[in-house]
């Protein structure tokens, strides 16, 4: 085989190599920070003003939250702001709450709920890792919170 | 069991002439807001509205959460008197929402059942629960005022809700020290 053929051929090797690896580096520059759920429940202490697991407050309960799309629970009072985000396809996962934690009226611009944010991204992760667990829809009911 | 180490002054104290209340400079410019914001040419947004309907929402549930304190038979003597106070401030908060609410052209959001809050009364065992229980509720009030002062679309509403934020802290920090807990814990609430 001619070199030039062959190099040819390495250098489109090397380049398709490195093809790969630029997105597998934006996946995992992307990746969501593995969370602790035991922290995220002391975390979610302050959540408990408004919110909690099973019972609805001054906010929305989160039992079945993930999936839920947003501004759905029935007997809530949402803000118009959320209703909307809801009716626009925004659903509650790990990412997005993730990004609405991190600033609620940014995600949601004219949502009523009176929380400026969580800055810290492990934290965030804490607490959503938590909420992945505490609010699965499960045939038993869940305990009082703490 | 810390004491409490503060004095707390009578009610009647706080009281101006006649029994009448008197309002800081900011809950008057409140209750003024709507005339003085016409004239402004500035009027508040129904959005300022939900905000100050979902912070009367959390008082109407402060009031019942210490009501529920109150009547648990667990806290001593001292503890009871400012446990009661601070139910007291928390209901001059609620009145003061309401008003403003009112005022605004609004419909104050209402107390729910005092059943329908669900407070876990389970775990309240002793005096140090019902402290604990207390703390927990006066931080979650400091966050949510603290994420609803910048929300507001009017600086007089922004200045109140602030005021309001600077009791609820030092209720926070009353009964981190009645816990025997550092009453400044931080540089910073969040």
């Amino acid at each position: 085989m001619p070199t030039h053929v062959l190099a040819r051929m390495l250098v489109s090797g090397a380049l398709t190599v490195l093809a790969g690896a630029v997105p597998l580096a934006a996946a995992a520059a992307d990746a969501p920070v593995a969370g602790d759920p035991v922290h995220g429940k002391a975390v979610y202490a302050m959540c408990m003003y408004c919110h909690g697991i099973d019972v609805t407050r001054v906010g929305p309960m989160h039992r079945g939250l993930f999936g839920r799309t947003a501004g759905t629970l029935p007997g809530y009072a949402y803000s118009a702001a959320m209703k909307k985000a809801g009716a626009k396809g925004l659903v509650w996962n790990a990412k997005t709450l993730d990004a609405y934690l991190t600033n609620p009226q940014k995600v949601v611009p004219g949502t009523k709920m009176l929380f400026g944010g969580i800055a810290d991204a492990k934290t965030r992760a804490d607490l959503i890792a938590y909420l992945a667990e505490a609010t699965a829809v499960t045939p038993k009911a869940e305990a009082a919170p703490q | 069991m810390a004491r409490l180490g503060l004095i707390i002054p009578e009610r009647r104290a706080f009281l101006g002439k006649a029994g009448t209340l008197t309002l800081s400079a900011a809950a008057v410019a409140l209750l003024s807001g709507n005339e003085a914001l016409a004239a402004q040419g500035k009027t508040a947004t129904s959005h300022d509205i939900e905000i100050l309907n979902t912070a009367l929402g959390a008082e109407h549930q402060a009031i019942a959460a210490y009501q529920v304190g109150a009547e648990s038979g667990l806290l001593t003597k001292p503890v009871l008197g400012v446990a009661v106070k601070f139910q007291s401030d928390h209901k001059e908060h609620a009145d003061l929402l309401s008003k403003t609410v009112k005022k605004l052209g609004g419909k104050p959001a209402m107390a729910m059942k005092p059943a329908d809050y669900k407070f876990p009364t389970d775990q309240l065992k002793s005096e140090k629960d019902v402290l604990r229980f207390a703390a927990g509720l006066e931080k979650g009030a400091i966050s949510a005022y603290l994420g609803a002062v910048p929300l507001f679309g009017n600086k007089d509403l922004a200045k109140a809700a602030a005021s309001i934020l600077g009791n609820e802290s030092m209720h926070w920090a009353l009964l981190l020290q009645a816990l025997g807990e550092p009453a400044d814990p931080v540089a910073f609430v969040s």
